[in-house]
């Protein structure tokens, strides 16, 4: 029971993680709420669930199709739809939720709202203590926290991290600093959809794909990001798994507790909120003006 | 007879001053008039049963546009005030036998609380913050609904309330006269003092209180408001349908409510009720493509947005008028002085 609780909750808390890691990248980098950011990873599922089903592709490769392919997605969307409105922060955040809308659709057109899934990466479980952990579970652990590591990476040892991190604290003592920041938010709108599609990827095989599974992780991620403070990836991670716990916790131990789990959630979140406004590791932002 | 004669000429003098010489005054009023002549014209259920929903959602989507507009305290959670005005209003019909009149006011009521409730954590939140905050609020009392399904009747909402009136025609008029009252009770608050201290910390804060006025009264008054208005769509809305569900609660329908209000041109009033009285039947009208339906209304919405980014009403109201640059007062496009100071407009 206990296992269960964490096993679920640590799986759940990955994925949260590598969302929320996504969304708060282009929210500092641009300032942009990206609403579809969930879209692009339900996008990912059903490229899996395509390559896999029709195609015949080994799942492996299909991952990293999707992957590049829902990348590739989320460019043309962001150079379509929003960097000609980006001056208008409103306009913006309904051109996302248009866009969401509409991959929504798409998906539903192409591949009904029947609920479909995906063959596992590995077969097999493994048993710890009489609970079976399947190797699937393991691996979804293992790869998002190596992408996490790799994100870090990137962000922390880079030139281009470094670009994306100073965009983030000022964008126009940035761009006075010769980076170029409609390049810099084109790049972390590549890394931040391409996060979205690996956690879709890394998820499918446990989860059912269906058009409107974008939903819950959207409200999840913005959860974790809040109550981690925005724009600290830290923050993110930590709240992930804390949101990731609770939520599994409340399924396993309460009755009926699969209605209240989005509630307990973010409850938590308020609750952090009321004592700390700006989050667990959020720095209290000077007013912008 | 001569005071009669002298009235009608008063008020044609008026009306001919005040209305006629700015096209979009005389947009509102051909609105207002198309609005009430229209069961003359024709009764079709189907056509009044859009214009019924649509007028709910108008002084939902304008109350949307009181709080985050004006006072730019972006409310990602607006459902939340919509459902709980649905749900009390439905839970007192249905339990305490009060009729419509009495019940959508309490529902309303309950909406306030429920504003003051979300609202007094929330002044503590700025921004982007507050809005992902607040979208939290309608999610929790979901959960809660689906919880306790014999008192809400979980999945399947509270259903068999009374009728808003006896007949479409009654239901019709009762809507559609709220609506243009509440909205232009709405445009008057907005256009008052308060409306004018909303619209001053939405654009800075700081100063406003600099100023010496206490913020956080304001920002409460506006999330009350805001949840008096949405909570009385919620409880026509109950009412109409005969339906509370969960429904009224979900995101998509706070997320709704938003583009309404952007697509319509946020803080104007009538913005959103405009964008509600376009968006709902052109909906509707593409149920001739069920399929089709959802995506080609996101189509819509993104194509109208990457040509006018501050929305369609006040796009279209820059065509047809021009500010004096002199005095700011408004003047219709085709004209090349003003009206009141004779300054050149070009």
């Amino acid at each position: 029971m206990i296992l269960d609780i964490i096993t679920s909750g640590l799986i759940n808390g990955s994925v949260y993680a590598l969302l929320a890691i996504g969304f708060s990248l282009i929210f500092g980098a641009a300032r942009i709420v990206n609403l579809a950011h969930t879209a692009f990873y339900m996008v990912a599922s059903y490229c899996i669930y395509y390559a896999t089903h029709k195609l015949g592709v080994h799942p492996f490769l299909a991952m990293l199709v999707a992957i590049l392919l829902v990348t590739l997605i989320g460019l043309i969307c962001y150079k379509l739809f929003i960097d000609p409105i980006r001056e208008h922060e409103a306009a913006v955040l309904i051109a996302t939720i248009a866009v969401a809308m509409a991959m929504q659709e798409i998906m539903l057109l192409i591949f009904t709202g029947d609920f479909l899934s995906v063959p596992s990466l590995a077969k097999g479980y493994l048993n710890i203590l009489g609970v079976k952990i399947a190797y699937q579970q393991l691996l979804t652990f293992g790869a998002a926290l190596l992408i996490l590591a790799g994100v870090w990476a990137v962000l922390m040892k880079t030139r281009l991290g470094l670009a994306v991190r100073s965009t983030a604290q000022d964008r126009e003592v940035a761009n006075l600093m010769g980076m170029n920041e409609s390049r810099v938010a084109m790049v972390t709108m590549g890394i931040s959809v391409g996060l979205a599609a690996f956690a879709g990827a890394v998820v499918v095989p446990l989860s059912v794909v269906n058009p409107h599974m974008w939903m819950h992780p959207l409200i999840m991620m913005m959860a974790v990001v809040v109550l981690g403070g925005l724009g600290s990836l830290k923050g993110s991670f930590v709240g992930a798994y804390i949101l990731g716990l609770a939520e599994s916790l409340v399924v396993f131990l309460i009755p009926m507790g699969a209605f209240l789990k989005g509630s307990v959630a973010l409850s938590i979140m308020i609750l952090v909120l009321l004592i700390r406004p700006e989050g667990l590791f959020g720095v209290a932002f000077e007013e912008e003006r | 007879m001569g005071m009669f004669g002298f009235y009608v000429r008063k008020l044609y003098t008026v009306f001919k001053a005040e209305v006629l010489v700015l096209p979009s005054r005389v947009v509102v009023f051909l609105f207002f008039l198309v609005l009430l002549l229209l069961p003359v014209v024709t009764q079709d259920p189907y056509l009044l049963r859009i214009l019924i929903l649509a007028s709910i959602f108008a002084i939902l989507a304008a109350s949307w546009d009181l709080l985050s507009g004006f006072t730019g305290q972006l409310n990602f959670g607006h459902a939340l005030f919509f459902g709980v005005g649905a749900y009390s209003s439905a839970l007192l019909n249905l339990h305490v036998h009060i009729p419509p009149w009495g019940s959508i006011p309490s529902g309303a009521l309950a909406a306030v609380l429920a504003g003051l409730i979300i609202g007094i954590p929330c002044l503590r939140l700025k921004g982007t913050y507050l809005a992902l905050t607040t979208l939290a609020f309608p999610i929790i009392l979901m959960g809660v609904v689906f919880a306790i399904p014999n008192i809400t009747g979980g999945e399947l909402g509270v259903s068999g309330l009374d009728r808003l009136s006896g007949s479409r025609l009654t239901d019709y008029y009762v809507t559609v006269v709220l609506m243009l009252g509440l909205c232009t009770i709405m445009w008057k608050i907005t256009d008052s003092n308060t409306g004018i201290i909303f619209h001053a910390i939405r654009e800075d804060e700081v100063a406003v209180r600099t100023a010496g006025i206490n913020t956080t009264r304001y920002k409460l008054l506006a999330f009350s408001l805001s949840g008096f208005f949405a909570g009385i769509s919620g409880g026509l809305y109950a009412h109409f349908m005969r339906i509370a569900g969960p429904s009224t609660l979900e995101v998509s329908m706070s997320f709704t409510v938003v583009i309404w209000a952007i697509f319509g041109g946020i803080v104007t009033i009538y913005g959103p009720v405009g964008a509600v009285f376009i968006l709902f039947p052109l909906l509707e009208f593409f149920r001739f493509w069920p399929e089709f339906r959802m995506l080609m209304f996101a189509l819509v919405i993104l194509l109208i947005l990457l040509y006018m980014p501050n929305g369609l009403l006040p796009w279209v109201r820059d065509k047809i008028e021009k500010e004096c640059p002199r005095c700011k007062i408004r003047n219709v496009a085709t004209r090349k002085t003003c009206r009141v100071c004779t300054a050149s407009l070009d």
